[in-house]
């Protein structure tokens, strides 16, 4: 491997010291500093490309990025020539850090919580700062994403996590960012497993079951709201009977209130409608997620303004009779109808690095490629409600970048430096530890 | 409502997707970036294609008069891709009853009709190697494949393909993922000691019976009224496997599992062709070279059991680097339709380069299939199954326009476009068809039937059979 960094103005040692850093990777977070990226070609995405520019970090943030930026004295300083410089990705639909092996190894599964309606089961609670998915993850330019809960119909709570930090805390963007729930679907029947096909199905009981089922959401939903009124009014007058405290409730209220937003798991039109009825008659604020068939619903997204976090572009056509690129053409279609979306992976943990394939895939298919950078920086920072802070370049923003030797989203293009929250992250990780190990192996 | 509607006509419109097959004896991809694989990457360059075969490669060339002509400027021509490990088109992958299964067939459980080929072809996939899943330490036979989609199944099957077979170890074999359950005897073998314990037994017994036949064939030349020993199906594919015409493809995760094969196989005096998944197999590259097997892997996947928690993506490399014939395969009929990326991802995590990478996808499965003076290449004489993309196949941004198979168009993704229409008109008039209509209260429609289409790798069967 070549050496990849060069230049450092005052102190090579120690920056070179602090990039190498083997133990980063375990978790042990590097310090923040002052660093400059020159002579990069800086795709700000929020923004027009710098051919030939400089971006300033200082204590984790973005403090400068232009053609004409001075270094500060004492920024350790990176020559991007011949490099370009990207805001990190972000995959708004992980599991990332609640599960390390899903099969055959039940114990390093927190994925999904016993019984149906677990609101105040909290990703951000159980998220690993320390699994090797994180590592392998970060080193191909992911540097943010939203991990959340998976059972039942209410699963818990999702949290928006930088892939930095020796605790979960320090990994927090946003600890408790969305209510996350399983829009129930009318399922298409039982059996199945390998060689078995679908049993037949009573229709009748199948609706009524999926209403049981929306039920039972509606009226953990109302409870909470009824929760929240009460617990404001004796706020407001404490000669009324105080109310008890609920734990199960009480996370749920800023989410009934819509003030924060609601996930809602839906792939197929059926759902997808379901969900955004669902969320008018509760005036919650809905986010879909998986969306396979939101292609088939723009229109009504677009009316109601409601985002879709597409996790299926590498999943086969749910019909026989669909087209065949279908789900690869389903960003390009929502981009057309003006449906506010971004590109996920909607993989547990393994697979997140494969990110920018996705939404390369979109673009081999119908998006710009330009759209298909921000479909993985931009959009789901908007869409997760921190655009203000992540998905581009610009003064003020969280440093978290990306400097590559090409293109973000070709499949041969490599990672050559990585800052999250303005921190230096080495590029190593379990695979480039056993692949040191065995390469050589005589 | 609807919805539930619409599903109930795919069968029906299921069909119609078919390729358009188009074939005039003689073709002229003109102008394309030509990726040979065996010659390099020549640009400005013409392939013809006549009676199914590659007839020349170079630059200038001249067709007859009826040829269809294709202008590929600015595009790029490469050979078709070959998936070393699918399960595609497969009614039924494992005889999972039995630790030893080689008197079972894939051959005889081919559905052409099966959707998921035309989104191989899709991605510029020609050739298949089905194969039996990895219930058991020897499971059944393989059948390869050409994608012939809208033909009968015979003419699917790859005339000249080695014929081979599917081992697996590790835990699918061991079942580590079904549940005992109360009052049920588990299968042997339960371990990996069983393993190989079961595969030692199988060819101990093949051996003697390959024995039993030898002689009986040298005594009937002078005795022609000596009565043959009782014939065997599970016993005769294994006894192919050591007279070397029968390859194994053994489905394989840890090191400790690969050398067992290997030192068993050693000592019966067999080959192993291909280890398929090998995901540890970075770790003992030396020795899987100096077997001489080959090995069809993942390009990253990892960490989705137990067993394949040290994957990594470097694996491509360092084995390719060992000696080893690596191929990429998919095991799922979604990976199936980007084996290109796949393959490309040798370059990003190994420093293969792109003619190694490319190989991956061509010509390794092909030496892998025995296919390879068939396939795998663009050189005069071969198959004429051949790809044309929009741009490097290599580049994500990049799609097939038209894939041939022995010089037949099985897609086109102009002609697909063009059908759309006519295919939505075709679905609303059968959802307005009787069997179509909603069932009546209480009653259950019809659902169509479904094949499991990813596998990956989990490939044994999840329930206990009643």
């Amino acid at each position: 491997m070549k050496i990849l960094l060069t230049i450092c103005l005052i102190c090579v040692p120690a920056f070179a010291q602090q990039i190498g850093n083997p133990t980063t990777q375990y978790g042990v977070t590097p310090p923040r500093g002052v660093f400059a990226i020159r002579n990069a070609r800086i795709v700000t995405v929020s923004g027009a490309d710098i051919e030939n520019g400089t971006v300033v970090i200082r204590d984790g943030k973005i403090e400068a990025v232009g053609a004409n930026v001075n270094v500060p004295a004492g920024a350790q300083s990176i020559d991007g020539r011949g490099l370009s410089v990207y805001p990190g990705m972000i995959d708004a639909g992980t599991n990332m850090g609640l599960v390390e092996v899903p099969q055959g190894a039940n114990g390093t599964v927190d994925t999904s919580e016993v019984g149906e309606l677990n609101p105040n089961a909290k990703a951000i609670t159980a998220v690993n700062p320390h699994s090797a998915h994180i590592a392998v993850t970060r080193v191909e330019g992911i540097t943010n994403a939203l991990t959340a809960p998976t059972g039942g119909l209410i699963s818990g709570q999702a949290a928006l996590i930088n892939l930095l930090g020796t605790a979960p805390k320090e990994m927090a963007v946003v600890s408790q960012f969305a209510l996350v729930i399983n829009y129930p679907r009318i399922a298409g029947g039982g059996g199945g497993g390998f060689g078995g096909f679908q049993q037949p199905v009573n229709l009748s009981e199948r609706l009524a079951n999926n209403e049981r089922q929306v039920q039972q959401i509606r009226k953990m939903l109302r409870d909470a709201d009824a929760y929240g009124r009460a617990q404001d009014a004796y706020a407001k007058d404490k000669t009324l009977p105080r109310p008890d405290r609920n734990v199960v409730l009480e996370p749920l209220v800023p989410y009934v209130r819509g003030e924060q937003p609601v996930i809602f798991r839906a792939d197929r039109e059926a759902e997808i409608r379901g969900a955004l009825r669902f969320a008018d008659e509760m005036k919650l604020k809905p986010i879909i997620l998986g969306g396979n068939d939101a292609w088939k619903v723009a229109s009504l997204l677009k009316e109601k303004n409601v985002p879709v976090i597409l996790t299926g572009i590498f999943t086969l056509p749910s019909r026989e009779d669909d087209p065949y690129d279908a789900l690869y053409e389903n960003p390009a279609k929502l981009q057309q109808a003006g449906v506010r979306f971004c590109i996920s992976t909607g993989d547990p943990g393994a697979e997140v690095r494969n990110l920018a394939q996705y939404a390369g895939m979109a673009a081999a298919f119908g998006l710009s490629k330009a759209d298909a950078v921000k479909s993985v920086t931009l959009y789901p920072a908007q869409i997760l409600n921190v655009g203000d802070r992540l998905g581009s370049i610009e003064a003020g923003k969280m440093a978290n970048l990306v400097v590559t030797d090409g293109d973000l989203l070709e499949i041969r293009t490599r990672i050559r430096y990585l800052f999250i929250d303005g921190r230096p992250v080495v590029l190593s990780s379990r695979h480039t530890e056993l692949n040191d190990a065995f390469k050589n192996r005589k | 409502m609807k919805n539930l509607l619409l599903l109930f006509v795919v069968v029906l419109v299921g069909s119609v997707v078919k390729a358009q097959t188009v074939s005039p004896s003689e073709t002229l991809i003109r102008n394309a970036t030509v990726l040979t694989i065996t010659r390099g990457t020549l640009t400005n360059t013409d392939v013809l294609i006549r009676n199914g075969k590659i007839a020349a490669v170079g630059k200038n060339l001249n067709a007859s008069a009826n040829a269809r002509i294709i202008d590929a400027t600015g595009k790029f021509v490469m050979p078709g891709i070959i998936d070393c490990h699918s399960h595609s088109m497969l009614d039924a992958t494992n005889e999972g009853s039995l630790a030893v299964t080689s008197m079972v067939r894939t051959e005889d459980v081919l559905n052409p009709t099966d959707g998921d080929l035309y989104r191989a072809l899709a991605g510029g996939v020609t050739t298949l190697n089905l194969l039996h899943g990895s219930a058991n330490p020897i499971g059944g036979l393989n059948s390869v494949v050409k994608i012939k989609y809208g033909r009968p199944a015979s003419e699917f099957l790859f005339p000249g393909a080695m014929p081979g077979i599917k081992f697996a170890l590790g835990e699918n074999v061991k079942r580590s993922s079904a549940p005992n359950q109360p009052g049920v005897t588990r299968r042997y073998p339960n371990t990996r000691m069983g393993v190989e314990e079961v595969i030692r037994d199988a060819f101990t017994r093949a051996r003697d019976y390959k024995r039993t036949w030898d002689e009986y064939r040298a005594a009937s030349v002078k005795d022609k009224n000596l009565i043959s020993p009782k014939r065997d199906l599970q016993l005769e594919p294994l006894v192919e496997i050591l007279e070397g015409r029968r390859y194994v493809h053994a489905h394989c995760y840890i090191a400790s599992e690969i050398l067992m094969l290997i030192n068993l196989a050693d000592e019966f005096g067999f080959k192993i062709k291909t280890f398929q998944h090998v995901l540890e197999g970075y770790k003992v590259a030396k020795e899987i070279a100096a077997h001489g097997a080959g090995a069809s892997i993942f390009a990253d996947s990892w960490g989705y059991k137990i067993e394949a928690y040290d994957a990594i993506p470097y694996t491509a490399a360092i084995m390719t680097r060992a000696g080893v014939v690596v191929s990429m395969n998919s095991d799922s009929d979604e990976r199936a339709r980007r084996l290109n990326i796949e393959a490309a991802k040798a370059m990003h995590w190994g420093d293969l380069t792109e003619e190694q990478a490319l190989k991956l996808i061509t010509l390794n499965p092909a030496i892998q299939l025995g296919i390879q003076e068939r396939v795998g290449s663009i050189e005069a004489g071969k198959d004429a199954d051949v790809a044309i993309w929009n741009g490097h196949p290599f580049s994500v941004y990049s799609r097939v326009d038209t894939t041939f198979i022995d010089g037949t168009v099985f897609f086109d993704r102009q002609q697909d476009l063009a059908r759309r229409g006519e295919l939505a008109k075709e679905r609303a008039r059968l959802e307005q068809a009787d069997p179509n209509k909603p069932p009546a209260q209480g009653q259950s429609p019809q659902l169509p039937r479904r094949r499991p289409r990813s596998h990956e790798d989990g490939e044994f069967i999840e329930e206990e059979r009643p």
